[in-house]
C-alpha cells in the first residue's frame, strides 16, 4: 500500500459521503419523486445540489474501481466505511445535533473495523488464491508487496 | 403487510449490491491496475477496457437494480430501517460472496471488520 493508493480510499470515503449528502439535499427541493412521474427524475438533474452530487459520485466511483483493480473486496469495503462516522461528526459539530450512546458505540464499533481491516494485507495473491479453501481462518499478518 | 414488502426489498437489495459488487471487482481484477495502465496507455485506455470487459457491464446493471429496489424499498418502509439494514446486511453478504466466488482470503481480521462494521452501522440506525 503506497500513499497514493491511501489517497485513492480517502477519495472514496469523501467523495460518497458528500456525494450522498448533496443529493440528498436536492432531493428534499425536489419533494416526492412518485413512480407514476418518473419524468421528475430527469428534472432533477437541473437542480444544483443534485447536479453536482451526480458529478461527486462519478468520482467516488472512478476511486472505487480503481481500488477494486489493486485491492480486496473485503479490504476496500470495510476499508471505506468511515464515510457513516463523518456524516454523524458533521451532525455533530456543524448542525449541532445531539449523538445518543448507541450511536457512539457505533462510530466506535465502525472505527474499530477500520482499524482491524487496513492493519491487513490488502490483496490476497494468485498463490494464496489457489490455497484460500484449505487455510480460511488464518489470520495474515505479512503485507502482499504492492 | 407494508414491512414485509420493506423486508423483501432489503433482501432484494442485499443480493444486488453484492452481486454487483463482487462483478466489478472481478472485472477490475481482469483490468488489472488501473493507475499503472493509466501511466503506460493514458486514460482512454483504462475507460475502454473496463467497458469492454462483459461482466463489468453486468455489474453495473446488478448496481441499478440495486439502486431502484432502494426506491422501492424507501416507499413502502422507512429511511431509517431499508437504509442501514441492507447497507449492514450488504457487509456480512459481500464478505461471503468474496470468499466463495472471488476466492479472497477471509481470515480472523477480515471478519472481524465485516461484523464489526456491520454492527456498528446498525447501531447508528437507532
Amino acid at each position: 500500500m503506497t500513499f497514493r493508493k491511501y489517497l485513492v480510499l480517502a477519495g472514496i470515503t469523501l467523495f460518497g459521503t458528500a456525494g450522498d449528502s448533496l443529493l440528498a439535499r436536492g432531493m428534499k427541493d425536489l419533494g416526492n419523486v412518485s413512480l407514476h412521474r418518473l419524468s421528475g427524475l430527469l428534472l432533477a438533474i437541473a437542480n444544483p445540489w443534485v447536479a453536482s452530487g451526480i458529478l461527486l459520485l462519478l468520482g467516488f466511483f472512478s476511486c472505487y474501481m480503481s481500488a477494486l483493480s489493486w485491492a480486496d473486496l473485503t479490504y476496500v469495503l470495510p476499508a471505506t466505511s468511515l464515510g457513516y462516522v463523518l456524516v454523524a461528526f458533521i451532525a455533530r459539530f456543524s448542525f449541532h445535533e445531539v449523538i445518543s450512546p448507541t450511536r457512539w458505540l457505533g462510530i466506535a464499533l465502525i472505527a474499530a473495523g477500520v482499524g482491524f481491516v487496513t492493519a491487513g494485507p490488502s490483496l490476497t495473491s494468485a498463490r494464496q488464491r489457489g490455497t484460500s479453501r484449505e487455510i480460511v481462518g488464518e489470520a495474515v499478518s505479512h503485507e502482499a508487496k504492492s | 403487510m407494508n414491512e414485509l414488502y420493506a423486508w423483501a426489498a432489503i433482501g432484494v437489495i442485499t443480493l444486488a449490491s453484492t452481486t454487483g459488487d463482487v462483478l466489478l471487482s472481478y472485472s477490475m481484477k481482469q483490468v488489472g491496475d488501473v493507475g499503472e495502465l493509466w501511466r503506460q496507455r493514458g486514460a482512454l485506455a483504462v475507460v475502454g477496457r473496463a467497458l469492454t470487459t462483459p461482466t463489468f457491464a453486468l455489474g453495473l446493471i446488478a448496481m441499478g437494480v440495486a439502486f431502484y429496489s432502494l426506491l422501492f424499498g424507501l416507499s413502502w418502509g422507512n429511511l431509517s430501517l431499508v437504509v442501514p439494514a441492507a447497507a449492514s446486511l450488504t457487509f456480512v453478504a459481500n464478505a461471503l460472496a468474496a470468499r466463495v466466488f472471488l476466492h479472497e482470503r477471509v481470515g480472523h481480521r477480515r471478519w472481524m471488520a465485516a461484523l464489526l462494521v456491520a454492527a456498528g452501522v446498525a447501531l447508528m440506525a437507532i
